[in-house]
């Protein structure tokens, strides 16, 4: 199942786009004799070596280095990010920018993991990468503050502004309990693939917010969501199609307590790690253990996990640990 | 001096301020530094006599430079500083586009125991009651209003074409602003005052400035001692008249070779008009007395007393509770007192000082802060007011107390006004998502900068907000959020008096950082 990750592409773009990956591991397995064609067709400019990787990892944990090592050691074992993207796609890169506070408080996610995902997401060929978020605090003001709108536009990406209603457009949820309609931001509409990079914290409401709760940054009316059982739209939301392709957790100061937005410094305790996966309840689940707080106690986890969004069960996951 | 180098420099300057006042009150991105827009406002009269009464500072004292250069030169304050002075002869000159008409003015008498009759008595109330006439009669206040309440959603709808425009090919700069309106009422008195200053400088000059406005009859009786003014020489003068059909105050009584300083507000018109060259800038020797001084003095004291006796007493503030919607079967937010905004101290201080110029109100990024209707009383009406369901105080947020020209914001540094109490908070269980709906919420505790509003063990895993009002800022975070209609379940009750917050207590968490990882 070690697949040049040429292959994979070529194929993929080929037969179905849409095609997920774990099912185009089955199929192609027998392809592994095309793969020299395929590199002798050419045309695939960025395969790099380095990112021959094994790709059957689920979710890939890293502990011990800068937020920028960690991830760059960490993408690798899942091929790069070519493997998400490809060459001329439009791409939203979706942080957290909830706060108009600096980043040492860790309540946005750290600008350094921001600006060197939007520098492997343009080494993997996209041609336009978009950063927003619907912040709490004054939009502009924690654009700012946060750091983010800075790294962003030093690593090529354009920032879009969120806290105007006319930004979004109203979708519809199949499946969904209660969320059936929602507006989103017209951004994630418009690209053809979401990465989402949210910070772990404490959460006041939630007991946690990580990768499922970061995208009550790309709707519109959360107060909405806080009316009618916030725990369910949360878990609602995930059944939308535009589901991001990959999770980044920025988990290297964890706010442990007067979460989401925290108090003071002391809130926050240097974890020095980060978990990349493609399923955002496994590492969501995941990062409950890193948090400390009881699975149980946080209901929007289970919940996403019972609307077939991913597995809350880690132990049957293939995790690759990396200690720097 | 030459004519044409006054009559073209006065039109560059005064350009240059309008344009300045009018970026500071539309600067939608807040990009202009606070220290520039306190420099700009710093030479306005009214502003500045209010900084210098409460701060007794030489810095605040930039009237001082005003009375001075009266007495130099007379009423350039006028044509050169006062930002409604300058946007009426911008009027007027579009009134002259439309009907030539409207650009002949001609020498019609003084409006004399009116406009000192109405300085004495927005003098007298000041004095004995407040601010209140000098709130509506103020020309910067008037100004300041004008661009809050009218100029600046206009520049937001052009602006939101442009974003909405550049959005299309991909570009961000430019934000979407969301449009707001304040309360109804507060626009009428802006309104009428627009519609009477838009009409009197379209058609008749600056008969607004030279009947109405305080400052301008102020500095016109100053003027009257002014070292430099317009002169006649009557050798030159062939009496064609076109100074006095050009003179946009009616001040030019050519025939008697009269100019009525106190209405000249220096705009160097009739200079260039005149083609004789008869008219010159310079000082006067004063030779031949203005026997008029002495009588206008009679009739304005004589005229004030007998306004004074008259004064209707309703002015007085009358607190009123803020209205709520009367209809849904939540329980009513009970607020005792509306809140005002930081560095005001307290709403007797506001009240005191504020001429509601509303510099504040654009310069809010949340638009929390509003023009107020009845909530401080009749008195109050169009002074800042906190408004959270319009918006929250941003903790990071000072500006407002940073611009203040009256100082009835004081100047705040962040650490103090994150600690500045202006209000606060009160749960209301009963109207709790939480509890009626038995479902999680708790996007009060979320916002709230200081944790003064906190989640607690409800049932099952369900946890409700306590608040602890000791650290509480009042800064409405809780209040915005709350997702509640029509009642809030969490709101801000006013401190009439602000008050000093604790700092949230402040220890390391004990967590030990973990070396491997625990899944």
């Amino acid at each position: 199942m070690h697949e040049p990750f040429g292959v994979h592409m070529i194929i993929k773009n080929k037969k179905n786009r849409l095609m997920k990956r774990r099912d185009f591991l089955k199929k192609s397995a027998g392809a592994g004799l095309a793969a020299g064609a395929a590199f002798s067709l050419g045309g695939y400019d960025k395969v790099w070596p380095a990112e021959m990787a094994s790709a059957e990892y689920d979710m890939v944990a890293i502990m011990g280095g800068s937020p920028e090592a960690m991830f760059d050691l960490g993408i690798q074992e899942f091929g790069g990010m070519g493997t998400f993207i490809q060459k001329g796609q439009k791409v939203l890169v979706k942080p957290n920018i909830g706060w108009d506070v600096v980043p040492d408080y860790a309540a946005c996610t750290n600008p350094a993991l921001v600006t060197r995902v939007i520098e492997h997401v343009f080494r993997a060929g996209a041609k336009e990468v978009y950063v927003f978020d619907n912040s709490v605090d004054h939009g502009p003001s924690c654009y700012r503050t946060s750091g983010i709108e800075r790294a962003a536009k030093a690593a090529g990406a354009k920032v879009v502004p969120a806290h105007s209603e006319r930004y979004y457009q109203e979708v519809n949820i199949p499946g969904a309990l209660v969320l059936k309609k929602v507006k989103v931001h017209e951004v994630l509409l418009d690209t053809d693939v979401f990465v989402n990079v949210p910070i772990l914290k404490d959460h006041d409401t939630t007991r946690m917010t990580g990768c499922l709760k970061n995208m009550m940054g790309v709707i519109w009316d959360r107060r909405w969501w806080h009316s009618n059982n916030l725990d369910q739209c949360i878990a609602d939301y995930g059944l939308f199609e535009k589901k991001p392709v990959i999770h980044i957790l920025d988990c290297y100061n964890v706010m442990f307590r007067n979460g989401p937005r925290g108090v003071s410094r002391q809130d926050i305790v240097q974890m020095k790690s980060q978990i990349i996966a493609r399923d955002w309840v496994a590492a969501d689940t995941a990062a409950t253990k890193l948090l400390g707080v009881e699975l149980e106690k946080i209901e929007h986890i289970p919940l996403a996990a019972k609307m077939g969004l991913g597995t809350t069960n880690i132990e049957s996951l293939n995790i690759k640990r990396i200690q720097m | 001096m030459k004519a044409s180098f006054l009559r073209q420099f006065r039109i560059l300057f005064s350009t240059l301020i309008f344009i300045c006042f009018f970026i500071i009150f539309v600067d939608l991105q807040n990009i202009i530094p606070e220290k520039y827009i306190k420099a700009l406002l710093s030479l306005q009269f009214v502003p500045s006599v209010l900084a210098y009464l409460s701060l007794k500072t030489v810095l605040s004292a930039g009237f001082a430079l005003v009375l001075v250069l009266t007495l130099l030169t007379g009423r350039t304050y006028c044509s050169f500083l006062c930002p409604l002075g300058i946007g009426q002869d911008i009027f007027s000159r579009i009134g002259g586009r439309i009907r030539k008409k409207f650009r002949r003015f001609g020498y019609k008498k003084p409006f004399t125991i009116f406009r000192y009759s109405l300085l004495g008595i927005t003098l007298l109330v000041s004095v004995i009651w407040g601010f209140y006439m000098l709130t509506l009669l103020d020309p910067y206040s008037i100004f300041g209003r004008f661009m809050t309440f009218f100029a600046k959603p206009v520049v937001v709808i052009i602006n939101n074409f442009f974003a909405v425009i550049l959005n299309r090919f991909d570009m961000y700069g430019l934000h979407h602003i969301p449009l707001t309106a304040y309360h109804l009422q507060v626009y009428a008195i802006p309104a009428a005052f627009f519609l009477l200053i838009g009409i009197l400088s379209l058609t008749k000059g600056r008969l607004y400035c030279n009947t109405v406005c305080p400052v301008g009859t102020f500095l016109g009786f100053l003027s009257k001692f002014s070292l430099f003014r317009i002169r006649f020489d009557e050798n030159k003068c062939t009496r064609c008249g076109r100074c006095a059909v050009g003179c946009k105050s009616s001040c030019i009584d050519f025939l008697n070779y009269n100019i009525d300083v106190s209405r000249c507000v220096d705009c160097f018109n009739c200079i260039e008009i005149c083609p004789d060259n008869a008219l010159s800038y310079g000082i006067v020797h004063s030779n031949e007395k203005n026997t008029e001084t002495d009588e206008g003095k009679r009739k304005f004291i004589a005229g004030s007393l007998a306004m004074l006796i008259g004064l209707p007493a309703s002015l007085k503030s009358q607190d009123r509770n803020v209205p709520v919607p009367g209809k849904g079967s939540t329980v009513k937010e009970n607020k005792t007192s509306p809140v005002c905004p930081p560095g005001a101290g307290s709403i007797a201080d506001l009240q005191k000082n504020c001429i509601a110029c509303s510099l504040c109100i654009t310069v809010c990024p949340t638009n929390v802060l509003q023009p107020a209707w009845l909530e401080y009383g009749v008195a109050g009406i169009m002074q800042p007011v906190m408004n959270y369901h319009k918006g929250f105080c941003n903790y990071n947020c000072n500006s407002c107390t940073e611009v203040c020209p009256t100082n009835a914001l004081r100047p705040l540094v962040l650490e103090a006004k994150r600690l500045t109490q202006l209000g606060k908070v009160n749960f209301i269980k009963d109207n709790c998502i939480v509890k009626t709906e038995k479902t999680a919420c708790g996007a009060c505790a979320e916002a709230c900068p200081t944790k003064a509003v906190y989640m607690v063990p409800y049932e099952g895993n369900l946890r409700i907000p306590e608040t602890n009002t000791d650290i509480c800022v009042g800064c409405g975070q809780c209040e915005y959020a709350c997702p509640v209609t029509p009642f809030k379940a969490i709101f801000v009750d006013g401190n009439p008096v602000h008050q000093v917050a604790q700092k949230p207590v402040d220890k390391e968490v004990d967590i030990e950082i973990p070396t491997e990882f625990p899944f």
